[in-house]
């Protein structure tokens, strides 16, 4: 990892002193290791807190439509899962691509600092990769995890590869992975109609409305969201268990439902551990099995299922009855 | 000292709820927060930090404040006051407090039982018997010492100190010893030793971890405006989502709006938390004050550290609780902002 972040940092450098861009958007060192903040950065010197590591598990995409509405070229570090986010916002016309400088970056998975905090280990100094192995260093000692119990929940079933890439950054190869995404999805549509609501109703009602889901949505990007406007009758901060539980979470998935290019983003920030990401993978899932199948954000063009009528698309009737599974 | 065997705290907490209300840390949905007590509840004193603090008891989220209907220009009262009378106002404990969220605690009372007083937070921090507990296992993100909190010796009507063993048990106040008579047959006399010992070996701990040196000398009233005027809030802020966890997640943030709900019968005005965070907070006629994310940032950050000590002779609003350094989505939180402004013991 140290050899893929010098690597980045040297382009960074070169970037910005032969002015090709005005900034680089990356990530700056925190107090931890396991704390690195998105940033931008605008001059080499800034550059000396820059940091690429295990724990860069943020998406920078959404800061690109401020970004790319600025002076001058942005460059930016995207994962794989990054970009697919950035061509989703290309499409709708968020960012403005002719101003943005993508470096794909190499990412072999991101770790859940909670994750490893649950397993016993506090303190965290270092982490040191081998495969499947993970010696985290801390002020108790030294630690063998097992990586895929570590990983943010997004990276678990992540296969994503890169979909824009203007130069790249790739140093090891990523092991192959056969995973189904859909697993956790396919255990809640086994469930009784009761059960299932009961499973969503204690996972909704620890909400806390902080909207911390919504905002780090890269589908979620309105200039106003509709919750934030006094005038629309709701506040998008009063807290009322049946509105989270019935209502908040649902709309925002219809909302980006075909847009969601499931980055993950919103249940990895969610402070009460809510899955959201499985509500927003049963509206994929849907969509491949109603429409065939489609990944948000693979290109920044083209036809998209849920804004687009062909004749052959299911009656509606079809579809509530079951015909996606 | 009184202490009690670990294996019968049950019994404890339900002869507790016999006759009052216990709010304690309960594992729901693979998260722990305060919840009601109740049997065959997961209750988790070990969890060092709830996501959401307790302030929640006396200042919920959400609350009804009145309903009323209006007819030209007749207003009919409907409701008013604390809802659900009765039953909210039954006494109730807060069990599990630690040291850093029983000082919040003082933080809000100057907020809400100053002059005029607000007789919903009043109603219910009257009806509020406090058991903390000491920590035994505090956490690099933990930094209550940096504003004079010993996490060992937390006050209120009882203190509590868990081991492997026992609970042990010191009430402090009247309020504290009515509730210990409520269950004395449960409790055995003992424990000062292992007290102590706990609490030498956690001090050692704490002076250890990585935020205890925190230093706040900058933050003081008459830098106000330097400090205001810094510019490195663009830098420190440049990654906020503004999404409000940190405000939310706070035990001290105190902040909030009051709105009217238009019902078929009638129209409820409730009050929620807000966050500064908010592009809507203090939204006026005029527009709104803060217009940037930077202004929203700072106005968090110079509220905790500059502007409520220099109204309340000098306390933070910040208790070192950690949670925003722990919840923030993109990793900002007030250490870092300490470090960067605070003074030159943190260079
Ligand atoms: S991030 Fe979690 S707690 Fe916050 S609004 Fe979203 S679901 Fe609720
Ligand atoms: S809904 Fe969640 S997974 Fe989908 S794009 Fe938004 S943040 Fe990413
Ligand atoms: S500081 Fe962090 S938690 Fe607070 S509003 Fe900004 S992004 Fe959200
Ligand atoms: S500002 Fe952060 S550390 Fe301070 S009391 Fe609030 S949540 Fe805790």
């Amino acid at each position: 990892m140290k050899d893929v972040e010098l690597k980045m940092l040297e382009r960074a450098k070169a970037l910005l002193e032969s002015g090709e861009v005005a900034r680089v958007i990356g990530w700056k060192k925190g107090e931890f290791i396991y704390d690195p903040a998105p940033a931008s950065f605008e001059t080499v010197d800034e550059l000396k807190d820059f940091v690429y590591n295990w724990f860069c598990g943020a998406n920078l995409s959404k800061y690109l439509i401020q970004a790319s509405k600025k002076e001058g070229k942005t460059a930016v570090f995207l994962k794989p899962c990054d970009t697919y986010s950035f061509n989703q916002l290309v499409k709708e016309h968020r960012v403005k691509r002719e101003n943005i400088h993508v470096i794909a970056v190499e990412c072999l998975g991101k770790f859940d600092v909670a994750k490893i905090k649950a397993q016993g280990v506090s303190s965290i100094v270092d982490v040191e990769v081998q495969n499947k192995e993970v010696k985290v260093k801390s002020f108790g000692g030294e630690t063998v995890l097992n990586k895929p119990e570590i990983l943010l929940t997004k990276c678990e079933t992540c296969q994503k590869t890169h979909q824009v890439k203007d130069e790249e950054i790739i140093l090891h190869d990523r092991p192959e992975r056969d995973v189904n995404r859909f697993a956790e999805v396919e255990k809640l549509e086994a469930m009784t109609p009761d059960e299932r609501f009961a499973f969503w109703r204690e996972q909704l009602q620890k909400c806390i409305r902080c909207n911390a889901c919504r905002n780090v949505c890269p589908a979620c990007s309105c200039v106003k969201c509709v919750f934030d406007n006094p005038a629309s009758g709701i506040a998008a901060k009063a807290n009322d268990d049946k509105f989270e539980e019935q209502l908040f979470h649902i709309i925002r998935a219809f909302h980006v439902a075909g847009r969601c290019t499931d980055c993950g983003e919103c249940s990895r920030v969610c402070p009460q551990n809510i899955p959201l990401h499985l509500l927003n993978r049963k509206f994929i899932k849907d969509i491949d099995g109603l429409y065939g199948e489609y990944q948000a954000g693979e290109t920044d063009e083209g036809k998209t299922p849920l804004t687009s009528y062909t004749e052959n698309d299911i009656e509606p009737t079809d579809a509530v009855n079951g015909e996606a599974k | 000292m009184l202490k009690i065997a670990k294996e019968r705290l049950n019994e404890l907490y339900a002869k507790i709820s016999e006759s009052m209300g216990l709010f304690i840390p309960i594992k729901k949905g693979g998260e722990v927060n305060y919840h009601v007590w109740g049997e065959g509840k997961e209750v988790s004193l070990e969890t060092l930090k709830t996501v959401k603090s307790p302030k929640n008891m006396f200042f919920p989220q959400t609350e009804n404040m009145m309903k009323f209907k209006t007819e030209g220009k007749n207003i009919e009262i409907l409701e008013a006051g604390i809802r659900k009378q009765g039953d909210e106002l039954k006494p109730f404990v807060a069990f599990g407090v630690k040291a850093c969220d029983y000082k919040a605690i003082e933080v809000l009372d100057k907020v809400f039982l100053a002059e005029p007083v607000d007789t919903f937070y009043q109603a219910r921090r009257n009806a509020t018997t406090i058991v903390t507990l000491a920590c035994s296992k505090p956490e690099e993100s933990c930094f209550c010492g940096v504003f004079g909190i010993d996490a060992t010796n937390p006050q209120g009507d009882v203190s509590t100190w868990l081991d492997e063993k026992y609970l042990y048990w010191q009430a402090n106040t009247e309020k504290g010893e009515t509730l210990t008579s409520l269950a004395s047959e449960l409790f055995e006399k003992g424990g000062e030793t292992e007290v102590e010992a706990q609490k030498t070996s956690t001090k050692a701990v704490l002076a250890q971890l990585p935020f205890a040196n925190l230093d706040l000398s900058r933050f003081k009233p008459e830098n106000l405006n330097e400090l205001f005027d810094d510019t490195r809030w663009e830098e420190m802020s440049e990654a906020c989502l503004g999404c409000g966890t940190c405000t939310f997640v706070c035990p001290t943030c105190q902040c909030f709006d009051i709105r009217d709900f238009k019902t078929n019968d009638g129209v409820i005005r409730y009050r929620c938390w807000d966050s500064c965070m908010y592009s809507d907070f203090t939204l006026m006629a005029h527009g709104n004050s803060r217009t940037t994310q930077m202004q929203r940032f700072r106005q968090r950050f110079m509220h905790k550290l500059v502007y409520y000590p220099s109204q309340n002779d000098g306390l933070y609003s910040c208790v070192g609780c950690g949670r925003c350094v722990n919840k923030c989505p993109q990793n900002l939180n007030i250490v870092k902002v300490i470090k960067t402004l605070g003074g030159k013991k943190n260079d």
